[in-house]
């Protein structure tokens, strides 16, 4: 799970060195600061179990095992891009991972996730699908008929929400009534609220939940409090605005949750530092040559365009 | 070309449209045990028109599934379960519902396929009616066929005629795409016609000229095929032969064979229920149109508010 936060994060400053140096199109959103939740929960499932993810998704296609040249070049709109190019930053999908694809409608994924559940449970397949979304998603309609629904028909999904505290440059505060879990045990819903920086503890309470859902017990509801320390988007810089900069400081310093779990690894003895040191000295050699991959890869031919529109 | 395929079949029953269309849903259920339908009072009601009346019986609660009045949330599931190898059919009851489900529809449905870059697929029917003739107003009358027929990833299927209902209705559950069924509510029970028994498929985005004539082309859709052939009679009879040109489907749009009809006949109505404004009847008479290599092509429209008139028209005359 240490690797895996770290692959993230120096993917996503990668990333964001792209955005800003003007080689990427389209927008994009960085995971860095949350990536406990996502490795936490992934290192859980299956292969074939499903995920979908959001606009600020990198982090969860990665965990899910996707490989990291090709979702460089699929953010530069390259050919060789898990979508050949067509489904960008915020669009990544790949069946083999059971990614069922990114989603840039704040909301737009949760009747996809309990749709594939529902088809798990049909086809008896014992797959579960983990439905990934932003705090901002609790304005949605939408999501409390997928609750009522995942929970009435007793399907295997989890519903994850990562509140990173801002629903863009909105606190979530000013657009949250009521208790967030509270609105999931309403359905009667399993529930649980955790550290979103603490890697350990994502991946227990998501064990026992997955395993329940699993086990045909229902679906459940877990927010994991996390922040993002980058803008809404790359281009979201001064932000002091909406939130201010000492708080960005505490959660960078203090709660980061690669630090936080480096430190565990050392003082109960299972790495030492030079260990740590030497999987972000490999990890950064991998990052920087599948992204110099995807750069030096060919643009899809512009005939291509209009492929895929139909099956 | 009326009723392709009749000649051939073993068994040949007179149905009305509503009965077509579950028999195409029956027979598509006990063909893939992957095919469910979900949607309000589906089962043991058998929809608000009594459609699907006895299907529950046969294949149970499992697969003939009542849903909460959450359109936009069953529709989603449908979606995931399209991905997940099963195929849906997603029951909207009625066409002014389609506002609710418009992003599953639109953003999710419809572009998945392209946006994993051809990796994932949708097959999924959404089923929605359509027709104004029951006078339920505002709200539950409306013809919105050309909202889905605007964006590229949807089929979007119209039919006219129960012998239509049926091998549309099956295509469209086969099909590896989001397809869009637009059932006419006035026809379920007034439209008959004969079906075969028979297991049998229409391609989509094939029309269907309904009637041939020589003097006028009348490209209608739905509920309006049947206007159009009652015109078409009233027109022999004062000597105009009219052709009738059913398109079956929005899209694929066959606009080979509405473009042929009218360059043989240099005249053209059309006629279509929903609105008129940036609709389906100006995009039909946009691709007669392109007949016009008969420089005396004569072209005309009517849309609901047209349609309204005619009908009062031919009930004052009749």
């Amino acid at each position: 799970m240490y690797r895996q936060m770290v692959a993230i994060r120096l993917f996503e400053e990668r990333v964001n060195d792209l955005y800003t140096r003007a080689l990427m199109p389209g927008l994009a959103h960085l995971y860095i600061g949350e990536e406990a939740i996502a490795c936490g929960i992934c290192e859980i499932l299956r292969k074939d179990d499903f995920i979908t993810s959001t606009h600020r998704g990198h982090g969860h296609c990665l965990a899910k095992g996707a490989s990291p040249d090709l979702m460089f070049a699929e953010l530069l709109g390259k050919e060789a891009g898990y979508c050949k190019g067509k489904g960008g930053s915020m669009h990544i999908a790949d069946p083999s991972t059971g990614n069922l694809g990114a989603n840039a409608i704040v909301g737009g994924s949760a009747g996809i996730a309990t749709g594939a559940a529902y088809a798990a449970k049909y086809l008896k397949t014992g797959q579960v699908a983990v439905c990934f979304f932003g705090e901002g998603a609790l304005g949605q309609g939408l999501l409390y008929e997928e609750l009522n629904l995942a929970q009435l028909w007793k399907l295997p999904v989890i519903f994850v929400c990562e509140n990173n505290g801002y629903n863009e440059y909105t606190h979530f505060s000013e657009s949250t009534a009521g208790d967030v879990p509270a609105r999931a045990a309403a359905f009667g819903m399993e529930t649980a609220t955790i550290d979103g920086q603490n890697v350990r503890e994502v991946f227990e309470t998501a064990s026992k939940l997955i395993e329940r859902a699993r086990n045909g017990e229902g679906p459940a509801f877990l927010q994991c409090i996390t922040y993002r320390y980058h803008g809404h988007h790359v281009g979201d810089i001064a932000r002091a605005y909406y939130r201010p900069k000492a708080e960005e400081q505490t959660w960078v310093t203090e709660r980061d949750p690669i630090t936080l779990h480096g430190e565990w690894l050392m003082k109960n003895k299972v790495a030492d530092r030079a260990q740590l040191d030497a999987i972000q000295a490999e990890l950064v050699t991998q990052m920087d040559a599948a992204m110099e991959w995807a750069i030096a890869s060919p643009y899809p031919d512009p005939s291509r365009v209009t492929e895929d529109v139909y099956a | 070309m009326l009723n392709t395929g009749l000649d051939t079949a073993t068994s040949v029953r007179e149905l009305t449209f509503g009965d077509a269309i579950k028999e195409a849903i029956a027979q598509e259920m006990r063909r893939d045990s992957r095919v469910v339908l979900m949607g309000e009072d589906v089962a043991e009601a058998g929809t608000t028109f009594k459609v699907l009346t006895g299907l529950v019986d046969e294949f149970g609660k499992d697969r003939i599934i009542d849903t909460p009045i959450s359109e936009a949330g069953f529709s989603g599931i449908g979606v995931g379960a399209a991905m997940a190898g099963m195929r849906p059919i997603i029951d909207i009851m009625f066409g002014d519902f389609l506002t609710i489900i418009m992003d599953q529809m639109v953003n999710q449905a419809a572009k998945i396929h392209y946006m994993s870059g051809g990796k994932w697929k949708v097959p999924m029917v959404f089923r929605l009616t359509m027709g104004a003739t029951r006078r339920s107003a505002a709200q539950h009358s409306q013809s919105l066929h050309a909202w889905p027929s605007h964006i590229p990833g949807l089929k979007v299927i119209v039919p006219s005629t129960p012998y239509d209902a049926k091998g549309l209705f099956k295509a469209a559950v086969r099909d590896d795409n989001p397809c869009v069924i637009f059932e006419h509510k006035i026809s379920y029970r007034k439209v008959k016609g004969p079906v075969p028994e028979d297991d049998y498929v229409i391609p989509l985005g094939v029309a269907d000229v309904k009637r041939e004539g020589k003097d006028l082309t009348i490209i209608a859709t739905s509920s309006m095929v049947q206007t159009a052939l009652a015109g078409a009679k009233l027109c022999e009879e004062i000597g105009i032969d009219v052709e009738v040109v059913d398109p079956r489907c929005m899209w694929p749009l066959d606009e080979k064979t509405l473009i042929e009809s009218v360059k043989k006949t240099s005249r053209c109505i059309v006629m279509d229920e929903g609105y008129g404004r940036y609709g389906v009847s100006a995009e039909l008479g946009r691709w007669s149109a392109r007949a016009r290599s008969t420089t005396s092509t004569r072209r005309s429209r009517a849309s609901a508010r047209c349609t309204c008139r005619f009908r009062s028209a031919r009930r004052s005359k009749i």
